[in-house]
């Protein structure tokens, strides 16, 4: 289940961060934004300004006002983006506040702790009605554990010692039972609370594209503080003398403030997207390593397929009826509780057969299923019914498996399925098929992902005959047959020795060293702590197919950096036809054409230019948080798109945009 | 604007294409170690001779750290050889003019210049520099400094084309493999070509020729010990003088011009550089010339298309070079082609256009194209004056050099500038696809980003912050031939042209100063070698990553979007830093001239 993100306008989200927008003005926050700083700077200077000028005191006023404002709203950009992390967080955190732990003391005895004070290390109680204290593993009982408050999923799931069910996370209800928990983790060192702490201001750490990313603006920012610096003595030998003011409001203007701005909030809404679809991240390089993914490695069991292979055909012997073999099956299956005994009376019933219940048959003596003996059935009325794999039934039956029936084996285990042979003593009365039920809407998103440039690879411990036909239904790339998890860390090992970067997503403790090793490992939150430990996701509604989402995210975040970072950058020319004319109609009225837009006098040019740069910030805000949408259609199409709306309307808008500002500014009287 | 005239750029382009594999495919031969060309039997054992007296083993492969580090020391002791030579030429032979020691100042501008590929004279060379100046200390950088170049663009483009490893090549082996089987070859037949043009090829004294009309001019009035003199007013003194007799400079001009024109370097052999009769004799030698300037630069995009795997690719990059190139020429040519406005208000020579500092034998057009050629490249060689163009014409030559001549650009440079630009297009629009940027299977990082912004930072500090002090100090402003923003345009046009490592000048500016041959000279030094060892680095770091193999999700460094967002980001991010001063100069110029001001 996903989390519905908060309004945009909520106002217990908007308060605080008004707030905040304030409170971050502290230089020593802001210098770790090299754009916004400058341009606080900048804003210093004016309104110091204000004060020594001989003339214009209202222009520089208003120039001063709404160079602070940029800075605001640039914090208040990243103000939003963490309250709405923040509240996501709580949301999850609030179920474990004031939960009181029965800890097991040295003695044996068991003494009720506050849940803050347990330690890694601790071993507690928990009994049925009660809230597991904290993360940790199972080490002794089993119980059914109610996960809605993390997974949002009602059905209770079971969590028993040893395995890969023994995690239990902080925050859920055990439901029956009484089991005992090592907890496996500090207070505060949670994934929860690790989460949190990347969406805080404080011990946000910039991601590898942040970094370069800040390197090209904070280049850019010394480039044109120099442009605007060096305008001073051109300006002298031109005989124009451009005043601190109108040079900052340039400066302003042509420093990349849109994706300086916003570049923090972008990264924490990419958080926030995360945990809107359940999944903790560790780090934000694990978020944007999603982007980059080339492989997915997927398991089939449960991922790919339902998990459990259904009975799809009853296919007879010669001389034997449909009907007759699906009455047979049914009654070899009858005290076949798997699931694939279901799904052999299921089908039955699609012959008319009537679904029996085993007190019908009180003489009945049933067989099951044993490792020795691979078959499992019943003897009635001095018949044995018996069904199990070719070969078991061969070594059963009396009389040698018909040629026909042999060759239906051969081809149904060819086409990927799993045979199994129905039969009684003296006779053999054909096969049921059974096969693995490939979920729905796989091939698609699967289809999805290769227009991403994503290679899919199937991991199973099939037979390369079973893998090949069912990587064919469900539409992947490549398939590993019958891989042990040594195997699993091997092909990672190959994908990127090659060069690529793979995500996979893993529950057991034998898929720890593989999640380890891949540039993004999704551990499933049902899964062990291990496997919770070395991967760098978790996904709290441990649904296999989630990775998929997740690579939508990582690549969304990136997108939304470079668009704005092209928008920001092809606002200037703009905003140069709008403050560079302005700067010299005094001096040289004969450039009047170069005031493109025509704007109404030079203060009102300036001062419509740096309006557009600040407002622009907050218009740009819902996008940030949101993520520019990001279509699969290959990489060519997505770059035309993105150049045309960025590119391209990041050179177009301002012109519009400071037109109408300085039209209203002027209808105002303001200028 | 006349068809033959379209017709001439048509000519021009298509041959330029077509040279462009012939070029790439020798390239390729050239700048590889073990390469074969047809030359082998005669070059091959110079070649190894060489190494042996170099002590170089030619199978030694460098890191990005000794590849630039051997640069830096070849380019210094040239350096020093050069201004050794310079500053003791009145002691060496071949010198039948007599002529003295240059000055320390000039000297260092003048070494440095040719060492950095600029070729920028402070100086007129028919009245400064001995022959054995000319034929040694400074036609040797003729040929190194445009090797060096060249060494440096396929020391990056290996690193482009190459993975896991940290080895660039060997710095020696490519200088002396494009010394020998690139440059000398040519230049060899090149300038056979132009003695049959009638390019002069001797080691004649000057001749004197009397003439036919004695003219009078006016010169400044200078006392006994060759002050000038200034009146009570400060300003100097002039006298009338008569003049009977023309100088006509001799000397080893063709095999000079071929170097010139083929390495970029663009020093004229005579002040008027390819204006003079016997520098640039017919069309064709005009022609030829246009096209050997660009020759090299255009054959190495197909070179790292070819290294890359991606030859849509090199051409790709060469397309928007082209882009650019057309759209200055188109600019230049019709800026010159309009005139000055104030002849249209007199009624005085419309048709011609603006001729002033036109040599009549190439016109308008041939007279733009060449500029514009120029400064592309970072050429620098010129057939009419730059500084008598319009405001709008000479705004492009000025605006080709801020670039960062990286439109063909300089042999090398062209290129290595260029992909600097490729690099930050990449990781900018490469975000938008969704993926950390790639460029050709390279992980664009924070290293890269940090490396090719410093390179543009480099040309950006030192172009603006030494003409921004010229504009405003005593020295700088005293240099100037005009006031006014055409003033301004000519202090630009030597910092932009010094930076760039292009070396022509808006003629107007006197800058054998001094402050102007030592700022100058700097700023030659900071745009060659400041530029270099980052993109080095990067190069470094390019060739040490692993490559990520292609698929649907790999940004395209090919076809139309991506020309267009390379066009995109050297104009947003490679100009865009200089239109605030264009406009105090040309633009304002252009506006001023249209009410009927000139400077």
């Amino acid at each position: 289940m996903t989390h519905k993100p908060p309004s945009l306008f909520d106002w217990n989200i908007v308060g605080p961060a008004i707030v905040d927008s304030f409170r971050k003005l502290d230089p020593r926050l802001m210098i770790k934004n090299p754009v916004m700083f400058v341009t606080q700077i900048g804003a210093l200077l004016t309104t110091v300004a204000i004060f020594t000028a001989t003339a214009e005191r209202g222009f520089i006023t208003h120039l001063a006002i709404w160079l602070w404002f940029t800075v605001l709203f640039a914090n208040f950009a990243e103000a939003v983006a963490e309250g709405r992390g923040k509240a996501q967080a709580q949301a999850l955190r609030r179920t474990r506040v004031k939960t009181t732990a029965h800890r097991i003391g040295s003695g044996g005895r068991t003494e009720d702790v506050n849940a803050n004070d347990l330690r890694k290390g601790d071993i507690v109680v928990v009994r049925a009605g009660e809230v597991v204290p904290a993360d940790g593993d199972v080490i002794e009982g089993a119980a059914t554990v109610d996960e809605s408050a993390i997974t949002g999923e009602s059905a209770p799931v079971i969590r028993e010692s040893g395995g890969d069910r023994s995690a239990v996370t902080g925050g859920t209800r055990v439901l029956s039972d009484e089991i005992r928990v090592r907890v496996t983790i500090n207070p505060g060192e949670g994934f929860l609370d690790r989460m949190i702490s990347l969406v805080e201001g404080a011990k946000r750490q910039k991601t590898p594209n942040e970094i370069a990313l800040t390197i090209l603006l904070s280049a850019l920012t010394l480039i044109f503080l120099l442009v605007c610096v060096t305008l001073k003595p051109f300006g002298i030998y031109s005989n124009a003398a451009f005043s601190v003011p109108v040079l900052i409001a340039l400066l302003v203007c042509l420093i990349p403030t849109t994706i300086g701005g916003l570049l923090s909030a972008i990264g924490i809404a990419g958080m926030d997207r995360l945990l809107q679809h359940n999944v903790l991240a560790m780090s934000g390089r694990a978020v944007e390593a999603a982007g980059d993914v080339d492989v997915l490695l997927l398991d089939k069991t449960g991922t790919i397929t339902l998990g459990n292979r259904q009975a799809t055909e009853f296919i007879p012997a010669p001389g034997v009826s449909e009907k007759e073999l699906a009455d047979a099956a049914q009654l070899a299956s009858l005290a076949d509780e798997t699931p694939e005994g279901r799904s052999v009376v299921v089908l039955a019933k699609k012959f008319g057969i009537r679904e029996r219940q085993i007190h019908e048959l009180p003489l009945a003596q049933f067989v099951k299923f044993t490792a020795q003996t691979r078959m499992s059935g019943v003897n009635v009325n001095g018949t044995q019914y018996r069904k199990g794999a070719a070969d078991a039934i061969r070594g059963f039956v009396k009389t040698p498996v018909p040629a026909a029936v042999e060759d239906s084996v051969q081809k149904v285990s060819r086409a990927g399925g799993t045979p199994l042979l129905v039969a009684t003593r003296d006779r053999v009365l054909g096969l049921i098929h059974l096969k693995d039920i490939v979920k729905g809407g796989l091939r698609e998103r699967f289809k999805r992902l290769r227009t991403m440039g994503i290679k899919t690879i199937m991991i199973t411990g099939d037979n390369p005959l079973t893998a090949t036909a069912i990587a064919a239904e469900a539409g992947v790339d490549d398939f590993l047959a019958e891989a042990k998890p040594e195997d699993k860390l091997a092909l990672i090992r190959r994908e990127q020795s090659g060069g690529r970067m793979i995500a996979m997503i893993g529950d057991g403790t034998n898929d720890a060293p593989a999640l380890a090793q891949a540039d993004v490992g999704v551990a499933m939150n049902t899964g062990t702590q291990a496997a919770k430990e070395a991967g760098n996701m978790v996904d709290l509604d441990s649904n296999p197919t989630k990775l998929i989402e997740v690579i939508e995210i990582g690549k969304q975040l990136l997108i939304t950096r470079g668009s704005l970072t092209t928008f920001s950058i092809a606002n200037d020319v703009a905003k140069y036809f709008a403050i560079i004319p302005a700067m010299l109609m005094g001096t040289f009225p004969a450039i009047a054409p170069l005031n493109v837009m025509a704007l109404h006098s030079p203060t009102s040019a300036i001062l419509s230019a740096v309006i557009f740069n600040a407002l622009i910030i907050v218009a740009l805000i819902p996008l940030a948080l949101r993520g520019v949408k990001f279509n699969p259609i290959g990489a060519v199409a997505i770059l035309q798109r993105n150049l045309l709306i960025y590119g391209a309307g990041g050179v177009v808008i301002p012109f519009v945009g400071i037109k109408l500002i300085d039209m209203l500014l002027t209808a105002l009287n303001l200028v | 604007m006349q068809p033959s005239d379209w017709l001439q750029l048509a000519v021009y382009v298509v041959t330029l294409a077509a040279i462009t594999k012939p070029m790439g495919l020798y390239l390729m031969q050239v700048l590889d170690a073990g390469g074969r060309t047809w030359l082998d039997p005669v070059l091959k054992p110079l070649e190894r001779l060489t190494y042996r007296l170099m002590g170089v083993r030619p199978d030694g492969e460098q890191d990005w750290r000794r590849y630039t580090g051997s640069m830096l020391l070849f380019s210094l002791v040239g350096l020093l050889f050069t201004y050794a030579i310079l500053r003791l030429q009145h002691l060496l032979p071949l010198n039948p003019q007599g002529f003295g020691p240059v000055s320390p100042d000039l000297a260092f501008n003048t070494a440095v210049s040719f060492t950095t590929n600029t070729n920028w004279q402070s100086y007129s060379g028919e009245s400064t520099m001995s022959y054995l100046s000319q034929m040694v200390a400074l036609a040797f950088h003729n040929f190194v400094s445009a090797a060096t170049g060249i060494a440096i663009a396929a020391a990056l483009v290996r690193g482009i084309a190459r993975h896991s490893t940290k080895l660039l090549g060997n710095f020696w082996v490519d200088l002396v493999r494009i010394t020998y089987y690139l440059l000398l070859p040519i230049c060899l037949v090149f300038a056979v070509i132009l003695v049959s043009q009638g390019m002069i090829q001797n080691f004649r004294p000057y001749t004197k020729a009397s003439l036919v009309e004695p003219m009078k001019i006016s010169v400044e009035k200078k006392n006994d010990k060759g002050a000038t003199i200034k009146s009570p007013d400060g300003k100097t003194v002039m006298e009338e003088q008569t003049v009977t007799e023309q100088v006509i400079p001799q000397g080893p001009m063709a095999s000079q011009v071929a170097i010139k024109m083929l390495g970029t370097n663009g020093g004229g052999y005579v002040n008027a550089n390819a204006a003079h009769p016997f520098e640039n004799p017919t069309p064709l030698s005009n022609f030829l010339q246009m096209l050997s300037i660009f020759a090299i630069g255009s054959g190495l995009t197909w070179y790292l298309g070819r290294m890359t795997k991606n030859q849509a690719h090199g051409w790709s990059v060469w397309a928007a070079m082209m882009a650019l190139f057309l759209g200055g020429v188109l600019l230049c040519w019709w800026a010159e082609a309009a005139g000055n406005p104030i002849h249209h208000q007199l009624g005085a020579a419309v048709a011609d256009g603006n001729m002033e500092g036109k040599e009549v034998r190439f016109g308008i057009f041939n007279s733009a194209l060449f500029a514009t050629v120029t400064t592309d490249a970072s050429c620098g060689a010129v057939n009419a004056m730059h500084d008598s163009f319009t405001a709008l014409g000479g705004f492009v030559p000025l605006f080709n050099m801020q670039l960062g001549e990286i439109i063909i650009g300089g042999v090398g440079a062209g290129l290595y500038g260029m992909l600097v630009f490729v690099v930050l297009a990449v990781f900018i629009a490469g975000l938008m696809v969704g993926r950390t940027p790639e460029y050709l299977g390279k992980k664009i990082q924070s290293y890269e980003v940090k490396m090719a912004m410093l390179a543009l930072l480099v040309l950006c500090f030192t172009l603006l912050g030494f003409a921004a002090w010229a504009s405003v100090s005593a020295w700088g402003l005293a240099g100037r031939n005009n006031e006014g923003p055409h003033g301004l345009s000519e202090i630009l046009y030597a910092f932009s042209s010094a930076v760039g490592n292009n070396g022509s000048a808006f003629a107007g500016l006197s800058a054998n100063t001094p402050w102007y041959n030592t700022t100058l000279g700097i700023a030659m030094l900071f745009g060659r070698f400041l530029m270099i060892v980052p993109i080095m680095a990067m190069a470094g770091s390019l060739a040490q990553k692993k490559l990520v193999p292609a698929s649907a999700g790999t940004f395209p460094v090919s076809g139309v979007t991506f020309i267009v967002l390379l066009l995109g980001t050297v104009l947003l991010i490679g100009a865009l830093n200089f239109l605030p001063v264009l406009t105090l100069g040309p633009v304002v110029e252009h506006f001023l001239t249209a009410q009927g001001k000139l400077f």
